[in-house]
């Protein structure tokens, strides 16, 4: 990693500071977002698949949990929303801890699955809790309070979640060039060197899944928030798919490549929603040709093509 | 009476009805260069992945100074000071060849997550530093054009002594290196069989596999040899020559 990487920190706070002032109206503003909201979930996602060569297909369901703590505690416990939203990390770190330690002792399509089925789990309890959750129609979540001043306007939003993602895109380029992080890559390369140099492979494994999951459980708290209302649809297994696609799409174990995959694929069903019904078919489409022409994801290729490493 | 660093006794292991090792014993005194050799085949690599903990045995005893240590995991191994190769190549190839190095050092390094999120500044004055005597490892290895270079791009030879410095930075006491000539050129091979006795005139007690015999006789003070899983023989380089038992082994001859 060289030093030349915090370049491109520099670049992403410089649009975040313009974006805001050129945006033409309050449409775009909520996809910006939208965005910045999903590029925190896929960084933090990306160093567990894509720096430590792990996998979660449930990651939406620790979105769940983050997104639900807010609704529920201040709604029907009368919680401050922050703190509801620290329970929500807290609850969601628990989880993930618990259930890490078996399910990193399985590799590849089993690892997958057992992903997969903690985050339906998760899904099927918000759509079963109807009393708590609002069952399938979802419910509404109280305005977040910040010092005294209720942050409601897409304005504030936008400040807030900018400052979350510099600060999320600085730690990741912190920490993979650490020991810390070096450790995760090189059990990503291979598992037994890195125990015999006297990584505890599992014990790293557990700590980026928790890590991960807890960045989707406090964006989870701040999406429930800034839209106001909660659905399961937000925990439910296709969301967790189009998380692992950013990922993918952008480009795996690259901090950059998180965020283009974030911005793209927030992006694409607005843009593609001119094609009424074919949308999908239109979003599918594109993904298989990135696939297919550019197998490790956008930033990947495009900085081996022009010579530029990150 | 003087106690070995490294004791093996009566070690065995079964894979199903493959009896890989069988019954084997030894002792390593500190120091000195010990050899493992054998035909193909003869359990060499296995006996180092059970004195390494990547396997665990199917009975016997492994004793580090005095101290069992069949059974531990390869990472427990490593904070007693343990270090390997490997003969097929172990590298992290997603990662540049300091990096590499870098990550041989992982116990000695503050690995706090939290702390390196927030790139604390005694966290990032050591890692210049461990980048630092990473490069003088290369260098020792003879790898310093490789200084800036990603694994991926590396050639063979390369490679194998890159294991070496990873190994390094781990400031082992006991180094298990597996075929380090395996596949290299007479130049290189002569390369390595110089790197090898400067690792060892450094102090650390080097176990070798190794199926250049001119390399092993001029290296080792002390050679097992294996067959078939069992030992053959164990002595200097010229009482092993001498045994007829090895003789036949490496001959095929009726002893």
């Amino acid at each position: 990693m060289k030093k030349n990487a915090y370049f491109g920190l520099y670049i992403v706070i410089g649009i975040l500071l313009v974006l805001p002032f050129v945006l033409p109206n309050s449409f775009y503003m909520d996809l910006a977002i939208r965005m910045a909201i999903n590029a925190v979930i896929v960084l933090g996602l990306n160093l567990l698949i894509g720096f430590a060569g792990q996998i979660s297909l449930g990651h939406a369901g620790f979105l769940g949990i983050g997104a639900y703590a807010s609704a529920i505690l201040p709604t029907h416990f009368g919680w401050h929303p922050l703190l509801a939203m620290g329970a929500g990390a807290t609850a969601t770190a628990i989880l993930a801890g618990l259930v890490a330690r078996p399910i990193f002792k399985l590799k590849g399509h089993y690892l997958a699955m057992a992903t997969l089925g903690l985050g339906i789990i998760i899904n099927i309890a918000i759509r079963n809790e109807a009393a708590f959750t609002g069952g399938p129609d979802g419910m509404a979540v109280p305005a977040m309070g910040l010092f005294g001043f209720e942050l409601t306007s897409d304005k504030h939003w936008y400040w807030v979640v900018a400052l979350l993602l510099s600060v999320s895109v600085w730690a990741s380029l912190n920490l993979i060039d650490s020991p810390f992080g070096r450790a995760l890559r090189a059990l990503h390369g291979s598992e037994v060197a890195s125990q015999v140099v006297g990584v505890d492979i599992v014990r790293y494994k557990v700590a980026i899944f928790v890590m991960s999951a807890v960045f989707a459980s406090l964006m989870g708290s701040v999406t429930a928030h800034y839209v106001g209302f909660v659905t399961p649809n937000l925990a439910d297994f296709f969301h967790s798919i189009e998380l692992v696609t950013m990922v993918v799409i952008g480009g795996m174990a690259s901090v950059y490549g998180s965020l283009v995959g974030a911005v793209l694929l927030t992006a694409l069903p607005q843009a593609l929603a001119t094609f009424e019904g074919w949308e999908t078919v239109a979003f599918g489409a594109i993904l298989m040709l990135c696939m297919i022409f550019m197998p490790k994801g956008l930033v990947p290729t495009l900085a081996a093509k022009f010579g530029k490493g990150e | 009476m003087s106690m070995a660093l490294l004791e093996v006794n009566d070690l065995s292991i079964h894979f199903g009805g493959v009896k890989a090792v069988q019954n084997v014993s030894f002792s390593i005194d500190a120091g000195i260069v010990y050899a493992v050799i054998g035909p193909n085949g003869a359990g060499k690599t296995t006996l180092f992945n059970l004195i390494t903990g990547v396997y665990k045995p199917t009975t016997g005893e492994i004793r580090l100074d005095g101290e069992a240590i069949h059974g531990k995991s390869p990472n427990e191994l490593a904070t007693r000071g343990v270090a390997r190769t490997f003969q097929n190549l172990q590298i992290c190839m997603n990662m540049s060849a300091i990096e590499n190095v870098m990550v041989g050092a992982h116990l000695r390094l503050d690995r706090n997550l939290v702390k390196a999120a927030f790139r604390l500044p005694a966290l990032k004055r050591r890692d210049a530093e461990m980048r630092e005597e990473a490069a003088q490892l290369m260098a020792f290895v003879g790898l310093e054009k490789y200084h800036d270079a990603r694994a991926d791009s590396m050639p063979y030879g390369a490679l194998k002594r890159l294991e070496i410095a990873r190994a390094l930075a781990m400031k082992p006491r006991l180094i298990f290196l597996d075929e380090p000539a395996a596949g290299l050129n007479p130049k290189e091979t002569i390369e390595v069989d110089h790197l090898v006795r400067k690792i060892a005139d450094s102090g650390v007690t080097v176990v070798l596999v190794e199926h250049d015999m001119k390399m092993v006789m001029n290296l080792s003070d002390r050679i097992l040899v294996l067959d078939y899983g069992k030992k053959l023989a164990e002595g200097t380089g010229e009482e092993v020559r001498r045994n007829p038992d090895v003789i036949a082994a490496y001959l095929g001859a009726h002893a």
